[in-house]
Order: structure tokens, then sequence, then C-alpha cells
């Protein structure tokens, strides 16, 4: 095993005087989750306080039609426009979030006690509408119902008595549940910077020394192939885990700054956090660099390796995170037993609060080690080639 | 000593190699002459068995290269046609990563490399990092990187390529040192000049098949031409490749 660890350390020391793997392996790496996180958490929040905080614009036509709607409308903090032309095409080229219509005949069919037709005019396509056009709607309602309860009171009955059913809500989520949609995406971003802290020295041990012409010489030593590929694995398995220390550390720091609090979600970074992070995400750290390497390998050039590993690198950390994130597949134990999918899983689950078994942990980690051990066996066999040692 | 014996190898349906067999031995210079694709490179890779044979036998100091790669390449100095250095090392720590693979230890591979800058003439460069070192410079670290365990046998594929006057005949005083220690030193080129000024036995391989293997006199003799240049068109039956 001597020689695993002289090629070990050779990589180790040469790749740290590349000052372009260094900022790689100790900034963009392990930065992009915490990065990406405060990024996303900001947008939502400035959002969601913009809009509740701000008078809500509506473009309201024929707002003469109804004075005393119009009024109601402005106490509760309604900013009462002109109408446009045409309220369809304004809603549908995003000119305006919603239109309030008010038809010429409203104040006689109020008058006489009839429903009173108003229209709101909205593209229900248009996520980023849907806060306006709610709140124009609960404040609707709310003039409708305090307009019906007036004309029951003046004919001598009690309004209650058009409300049989009293809904009260018992919501059970929890201010960590509901992040979890938000946060399920961050997993995905740990994931990446696995394979930015790799990726490096994944090429630059396989199909950089190979462009370089110095694999023929370094095959030509009495070191067995087996030895000089765990020196070569063990050293970019070693930069992939420094990314992601520094990344779960660093998200450890940051998540507990960010005021999640004001979306009503909490995320939950507690003594826990740290470690049961590290245990999910070191074997994926190796096993990512492991993957890299092996298709690094069958690369003849610098660039063509870069092309297949971030091929690798898009497929590898999009689908499982994909599937888990869009489809709402229940989490069941057998997931940790697959790699990513494990990962992805135990820090969700960690970020909501939510309980992680001790086996599950421990299962993710045997699986995925596992799974190092199939790829090592595997790069070895495919450094054992007589073709990879040719270099032209 | 080095023992070709009727080696074959084949890529796919080409074959590079077709039965070689030669002799190179212990104090002498053999060269290995031949035009570009005769199959020169393929048969010192199969020397220091970084490719297999398809069948035939190669013998290090008497050992089976088939049957103990390890033990073979303990036992051979191999300057590869490729001969790339670690730009972000400096010479120095390039010839200590082989001597340490060699499982050498820090005295021996000091002193080895004190002999190198010596040898090589490296004082300016030991300390260097190699990115940007001339051919010239590279040449000698990787030789100095070859010979760290200081080989019995030494395989040299193409030395000179791409040297200037100056550094091919340094290069070529220095392979006659290593002969006058003793070594058995085996060199491939197609530059017909330095094959007859350095060579004790001149091996020459054209379309993978040994044509000659004789002393460079008696190949003179053999040919019946009195200029080597025209006894070696004569065997190779082309002037192809002879362009250096």
């Amino acid at each position: 095993m001597k020689a695993s660890l002289v090629v070990f350390m050779k990589e180790v020391r040469e790749n740290l005087r590349d000052r372009r793997t260094v900022i790689n392996t100790l900034l963009t790496g392990p930065l992009m989750a915490p990065i990406m996180f405060v990024i996303l958490i900001n947008t939502v929040i400035t959002r969601e306080i913009d809009k509740a905080d701000q008078p809500l614009s509506l473009p309201v036509a024929g707002a003469e039609n109804a004075p005393n709607l119009v009024a109601a409308l402005k106490q509760n903090n309604v900013d009462v426009k002109p109408a446009p032309d045409d309220p369809e095409r304004a809603v549908r080229e995003q000119d305006a979030d919603v239109v309030l219509r008010i038809p010429k005949d409203f104040d006689k069919a109020w008058n006489k006690g009839d429903p009173a037709q108003v229209e709101v005019v909205f593209d229900q396509s248009q996520r980023d509408a849907r806060s306006s056009v709610d709140r124009l709607r609960g404040l609707l309602e709310a003039y409708s119902q305090r307009g019906g309860a007036m004309r029951l009171l003046a004919r001598g009955l009690s309004p209650s008595i058009i409300k049989p059913l009293s809904i009260a809500d018992r919501d059970q989520s929890t201010p960590q549940s509901r992040s979890g949609t938000l946060f399920s995406m961050l997993p995905y971003f740990f994931i990446l910077g696995c394979f930015v802290g790799g990726m490096a020295l994944a090429i630059d041990t396989t199909a950089g020394e190979r462009e370089r012409q110095s694999l023929e010489p370094l095959l030509a030593n009495p070191a067995p192939r087996w030895q000089i590929v765990l020196g070569k694995l063990g050293a970019t398995t070693v930069f992939a885990i420094t990314t992601v220390i520094v990344s779960i550390f660093a998200f450890s720091v940051v998540g507990r700054l960010m005021p999640t609090e004001k979306l009503g979600m909490s995320l939950e970074i507690g003594m826990g956090f740290v470690p049961y992070a590290l245990i999910a995400m070191l074997p994926l750290a190796a096993l990512l660099a492991t993957l890299q390497t092996i298709v690094a390998a069958f690369a003849k050039s610098y660039r063509e390796a870069q092309t297949y590993v971030s091929l690798i690198m898009f497929f590898v950390s999009i689908i499982p995170t994909m599937i888990l994130t869009f489809l709402p597949i229940k989490q069941q134990f057998w997931m940790y037993m697959v790699p990513l999918m494990s990962q992805q899983m135990t820090i969700t689950r960690l970020l909501r609060g939510e309980y992680v078994p001790m086996s599950g942990l421990a299962v993710g980690f045997l699986c995925t080690s596992l799974g190092v051990a199939i790829l090592a066996w595997l790069t070895v066999r495919v450094y054992r080639s007589e073709r990879l040692a040719i270099s032209a | 000593m080095i023992e070709i014996k009727q080696l074959h190898k084949t890529f796919g349906k080409v074959v590079a190699v077709d039965d070689v067999s030669f002799l190179a031995r212990d104090g002498e210079i053999t060269g290995l002459l031949g035009p570009n694709g005769a199959g020169k490179t393929t048969t010192l890779r199969c020397l220091y068995t970084l490719m297999k044979p398809v069948r035939g036998q190669i013998l290090v100091d008497g050992i089976d290269a088939a049957k103990d790669p390890r033990a073979v390449r303990r036992q051979l100095g191999v300057l590869p046609d490729a001969r790339g250095l670690y730009k972000r090392l400096t010479a120095r720590e390039n010839i200590e990563y082989f001597g340490h693979l060699h499982n050498l230890d820090d005295a021996t591979i000091k002193q080895r490399i004190d002999a190198a800058i010596v040898g090589l003439d490296m004082r300016d460069i030991i300390d260097r990092r190699t990115e940007g070192f001339s051919q010239g410079q590279r040449v000698k670290t990787a030789i100095a990187r070859a010979l760290i365990h200081d080989p019995k046998n030494v395989i040299l594929d193409e030395p000179t390529n791409g040297l200037d006057v100056m550094s091919t005949r340094a290069m070529r005083e220095f392979l006659k040192r290593l002969k006058s220690e003793g070594r058995c030193v085996l060199f491939s080129s197609h530059i017909m000049q330095e094959v007859a000024a350095l060579c004790d036995r001149i091996v020459i391989i054209a379309k993978g098949r040994v044509v000659a293997d004789e002393a460079p006199e008696a190949l003179r003799q053999q040919t019946g031409e009195a200029n080597l240049e025209d006894a070696f068109v004569k065997l190779i039956g082309t002037e192809e490749g002879l362009a250096a």
C-alpha cells in the first residue's frame, strides 16, 4: 500500500499548487449550497413581505358604479387605479396582476337586494399574481358578508342563520414541514458541491495525466496499478470530502442567520445537523469522486473529460433530486439504500426537523460505501486495460 | 541482459510486431532501428510490460515478463516515447516521486539525485518547476527520473527526438557512459547516423519483422554497401521513413 500513499501525497501536493483547484475546493464548491440558499430564501421573503405590506395596486373598471365598494377597498390598503381600456389584455400581457370590473347595473342590483355581480379578471397561470388575486377575493368576500349581515339585521334576523356550518382550520403542518418543499432543493446543492470539489482532480489525475504524457512513465514503475489507482482515487476523494465538510459547516452557520421564520417556516439546524449530514454525505463524496474518475479515465484529453464529467454531473445530481422534489413519492425506508436518494432524504428530513432513524443513516452509509467499493474496483479494471496506458 | 523471443503483437487485424527476436547484452548499446511505424515502440512497450504480447517470450536478466512483470519493471529504467513531467512539481520532486514509487529511502534518493545533477548537468534546473522547461531540460529530468533506481537495463524510445545538436551530442555521451558502467542499453531510433555512431549491435525492424541483427561492420559486409545508410535502405526495401 506504500505506493498508494506515495501517489496520494503527490497528487494532493501537486493539486494544492493549482490555485483554480484550491478555489474550487474551498470556495466555489462548498459555498454553492449556502449561497443558493440565501438567494432562494431572500427572493421568496422579499416577494412575500412586499406583497403583504404594500398597498394592493388595483385597476378598477367602472369604479363610479359602486362608490361604496370602492371606498371600502380603499380603506383596506387598496390603491385604486383607473382601468386600462382592455382589462383582459392587460392581464394576459402581465401589465396588471388583477383587474376588477364593476358593471353599470351594480348599484341597482345591490339596492334591490339581488346578487350584484363584480368581475375579477386574472390569469390563473400567473403564480406571481396569485397573492394579489387572493387578497382581492378576501376583501370582496368580507364586503359581501358584511352586506349580507346588515340585510339580515335590518330584517331582525341573526346573521348566524346563514352560517349553518362553521369551519375551523386545524393546520397540522409545522413551521419546519412548511419549509420542506423549499429546502428539498438544498441536498442538490450539496451534491453539486461534491462534484465541483472533486472534478479538477478526477480529470487531472486521469485524462490530464494522459494528455501530458506522464501516464506511460508512471505505469512503467514497478508499483502495482491497483495501488496507483487507489492513490489517485484517494486524493480526489479527499478534495471532494473537504468541499463537503466546508459546505456543511458554512451552511449550518448561514442557515441559522436566515430569517426563515418570517415565512412561517423554520430551518432546524440543531447540534445534530452537522454530524448527521456529514455521515450521510461523506461516502457520497467518495462515490461521486470515484464516478468522476472512472468517467474521466475514458477520455483522451482534458477537454473531453470535462465534457463527460459535466454530463455525469448533470444526470446524476439532477435526476434523483428531481424525482424526489417534484414527484410526491412517499418516503420509505428502502430509499436509504439507494445512494443519492438516501442523502436527499436524510438531509431534507434533517432540515425539516424530522426524525432520521439511526438504522436509516447506517444503511445509507453502508450502501453508499458499497457503491464506492464497486466503482473503485471498476476503475482498477479500467486501468488494467492496455488501451488506457497509451497516451497518443 | 534483455532477451526477446518470437514476440508477436497484434491490434485487431493489424500485425504490429511479427515474430521479433533479438538479444541486448550487458555493457553494449543495442540500437533498434527502423522507419516510423515499424513496430519499435510496440516492441519496447511489450518489454516494459505496458502491453501484453499475443505470444513470444521476454526475459530481462532471466526474469520472464509474463510471469513477474513487476520484477521486470524493477530491472528496467525506461524513457518512453511519452516523457511528460508534472509541471507543478519541481524537477527534484518529479524525480523523488519515482524514487518513492520504487520504494527507495530518502537518503538513497538524495544521493542519486546529487549524482544526476552532476552527470546530467542539472544544477540550474533541479529546484525549478518543470513548467516552461525546454525540450532538453525535460529530457534530462525524464532520464534522471527513469534511472533513479539505478537499473541494470536502460530502455530509451527515440531519446534524441526533438533535441537540438548540443543536447543530442550530450545524450550520445550519456549513453556511452551507461555502457561503460556495464549496463545493457537498448534504444530505438529512426536515424541511421545516430545508430551507426553509437551501437555495438544494430537490430533493424521493418513492418514488424527483424530484417537484420548485426554489428555495424557486419551489416556493411552483409549488404555489400560501403555506407550504412545504403545498407539500411537495401534491407528495409524502401526509402520511406528515413527522412528524420
